[in-house]
């Protein structure tokens, strides 16, 4: 130790240009003056020149009444309304599209990628067949595609396709009955709850069992005639406390009964297959990444190649899969907005569309805009990280 | 413990098997009679066809003609039939092929679970009884990646044994170890050797071959070239191959 001390202590002191920890602390110092510098030029020049052309600035506009209706709202709205709920709206409606739109794209995904790497040779062609057609056709025509050429080719309202007299199918969209509750509705939902709950808990206590005894419960049967008995069984002891209203023809098109627009359908429906397309090559990636012995040994076991699939290797694929799946959901996400070109009411096409037209306030409607996608961005990433973690293997 | 149904008859029987990969022919008229509790060691060059003809046992290969049948069912492509065999054979790989997601419990457990219908408790306490026997019960609630390859060797064995096969299948179970855990993985063969157990290995362990094998099968270019008992095998083989084979691995 002492003769290192000595040594250096005796060696030539280095220029402070050449200690890499001072060089590394001027350039950060050098950094961050450019970027505080930059931000405060935009800031100071953006206010200089909204003073100058006299437009307002700050968020008091989203008080202001709308006067614009939105033809698909599962909050109420009416022309009446502020901007505000303009903008609640059309969140929600780009959080539907969304969360349906990563649910479809999932499951669809995940039996595609699977199916590719099917020894049935027909099922892998076709399922090679979906991918390489869906991926290589641009997101924005193949919802023109859906909205366009196939719900567009439905008949208008006078000659709708009909059910029972109570469903209606037309370019319009799809009318059904919608449930209007009497007194005593809240017991029958209340049963609906009850048995919801139920039937989760009986989920997980038959899979408990399983695994404690060895024993099958059929959780699904049981489940599925909980959830509809239970609600029925106390409608019909209280009465039926509720009435249909049916959609029916005033004008030229349907009045009451709830509506599920084209544009949404057409909206999720392209962007969940095509999402899909990708989602099967990562699923497919993924499962090829887990090492063939450990098929081999779960086979050799005596496992199903479905247990197989389920137990072991999809298990392992996951952490393969979590990562690039994540970046898929956000496409999902971003790529909602382009439902803005089939006048789908979602955030862009309403929020940063017409509210940023009727109020001119283009900087602050951006800003909440931004946010918003980026802060659902930034909770889809959270969860999917927390979520691989969990799954990350124990080395040491 | 005991078999349920323990057939008269041998426990393996290999009858005219050809197998080819595409044009090459990997396995060629093998004849190979197993009986129970018959330890067999199989060697050769490699390449010569020896893990593909015991992964033919247990179906991981598909054989292209002949019979095989193991405890009296005679293996077709007939699903049933392969799902019972393979309940019943045990294999060990070279590359141990442990499930790194599941502890060292969590595999043993999970084919007498899955596939047994066998009360989680009860699988639990055969797991553990299985890694006392190959000597380490301290590691089960660590996962694989957390052990020495000796380790996972013998938790693979001991995955094997929790399905309680009438047969094993060893394919190079030392090749992929360090030379000071070859030992801990031999003594735990040697003892379920000296159970009883039905046994065909493929190893290059010729101490082992000698000391606990009934037979010795020599392989070369996918045809069994000799079967003969060790005294016989090592010191007087009738073939010019084995002979040459042998010279090679017995400096």
């Amino acid at each position: 130790m002492a003769v290192e001390a000595k040594a250096t202590s005796s060696a030539p002191r280095t220029p402070v240009w050449r200690d890499p920890a001072i060089r590394s602390l001027a350039i950060q110092a050098l950094l961050l003056v450019v970027v505080l510098g930059a931000g405060w030029w935009l800031l100071d020049n953006t206010r200089q020149n909204l003073n100058r052309q006299g437009i307002a600035s700050g968020f008091g506009f989203l008080d202001h009444t709308a006067g614009f209706a939105i033809v698909m709202h599962l909050i109420p709205y009416s022309e009446a309304s502020s901007y505000g709920m303009a903008l609640g709206v059309a969140l929600i409606n780009t959080l539907l599209v969304t969360s349906l739109g990563i649910f479809l794209a999932t499951v669809i995904g995940f039996f595609v990628g699977v199916a590719r790497l099917s020894s049935n040779w027909l099922v892998a062609r076709l399922a090679a067949f979906y991918v390489e057609a869906l991926r290589n056709v641009p997101l924005l025509l193949q919802i023109f595609f859906w909205y366009f050429a196939v719900l567009r080719a439905l008949p208008p309202p006078r000659e709708s396709v009909t059910l029972f007299g109570a469903f209606f199918l037309n370019l319009r969209g799809l009318y059904v009955p919608a449930p209007v509750a009497a007194s005593g509705f809240g017991l029958v939902l209340l049963a609906g709850g009850v048995a919801l709950v139920a039937a989760l808990g009986l989920g997980l206590w038959a899979r408990r069992r399983r695994v404690a005894t060895g024993q099958d419960f059929p959780a699904a049967a049981v489940s599925l005639g909980l959830l509809i008995g239970l609600p029925l069984l106390v409608a019909a002891a209280t009465g039926f406390p509720m009435s249909w209203e049916l959609p029916a023809l005033k004008g030229f098109n349907f009045q009451g009964g709830l509506v599920l627009i084209p544009e949404f359908v057409a909206m999720v429906l392209a962007i969940s297959l095509y999402a899909a397309a990708y989602i099967a090559e990562i699923v497919r990636s993924g499962i090829l990444a887990v090492n063939r012995g450990q098929t081999e040994a779960s086979l050799a076991l005596g496992l199903s190649p479905a247990q197989t699939l389920r137990l072991v290797v999809v298990p392992q694929a996951l952490r393969v899969i979590v990562p690039p799946l994540t970046s898929q959901y956000l496409n999902i996400l971003k790529n909602s907005s382009l439902a803005a070109a089939i006048a789908y009411p979602e955030l862009v096409s309403v929020f940063a569309g017409t509210v940023l037209n009727q109020t001119g306030q283009a900087i602050e409607v951006m800003a909440i805009t931004m946010a918003i996608y980026l802060s659902v961005s930034l909770a889809i990433s959270a969860f999917m990280n927390w979520y691989n973690g969990r799954n990350a293997l124990r080395e040491r | 413990m005991t078999p349920a149904t323990p057939s008269t008859g041998p426990a393996i029987q290999i009858i005219g098997m050809h197998k080819w990969y595409g044009d090459f022919h990997v396995l060629k008229d093998i004849n190979l009679t197993v009986e129970k509790g018959e330890r067999i060691v199989v060697c050769g060059p490699s390449g010569s066809g020896k893990s593909t003809m015991i992964r033919c046992i247990n179906r991981l290969e598909e054989h292209q003609r002949g019979q095989i049948v193991v405890d009296g069912i005679e293996l077709t492509s007939d699903l049933k039939r392969i799902d019972g065999i393979r309940r019943e054979v045990g294999m060990v790989f070279q590359q141990f092929n442990l499930f790194p997601h599941l502890t060292v419990l969590e595999n043993l457990c999970l084919a007498p679970i899955w596939v047994r219908h066998m009360p989680r408790p009860e699988a639990e306490a055969l797991a553990m009884s299985y890694l006392e026997r190959v000597r380490i019960p301290e590691q089960a609630r660590k996962y694989p990646g957390q052990l020495s390859g000796g380790q996972q060797q013998r938790v693979a064995i001991a995955r094997a044994l929790c399905m309680n096969p009438r047969i094993m299948l060893f394919d190079e179970p030392t090749s992929a170890l360090d030379p000071e855990m070859i030992k801990e993985v031999l003594d735990v063969m040697v003892s379920l050797a000296e159970d009883g157990m039905t046994m065909l290995c493929v190893t290059h362990e010729m101490g082992f071959a000698r000391t606990v094998a009934n037979r010795v099968v020599f392989m070369d270019q996918g045809e069994i070239v000799e079967a003969a008992a060790p005294e016989q095998f090592f010191n007087a083989p009738s073939s010019e191959r084995t002979r040459q084979f042998l010279s090679q691995i017995l400096h």
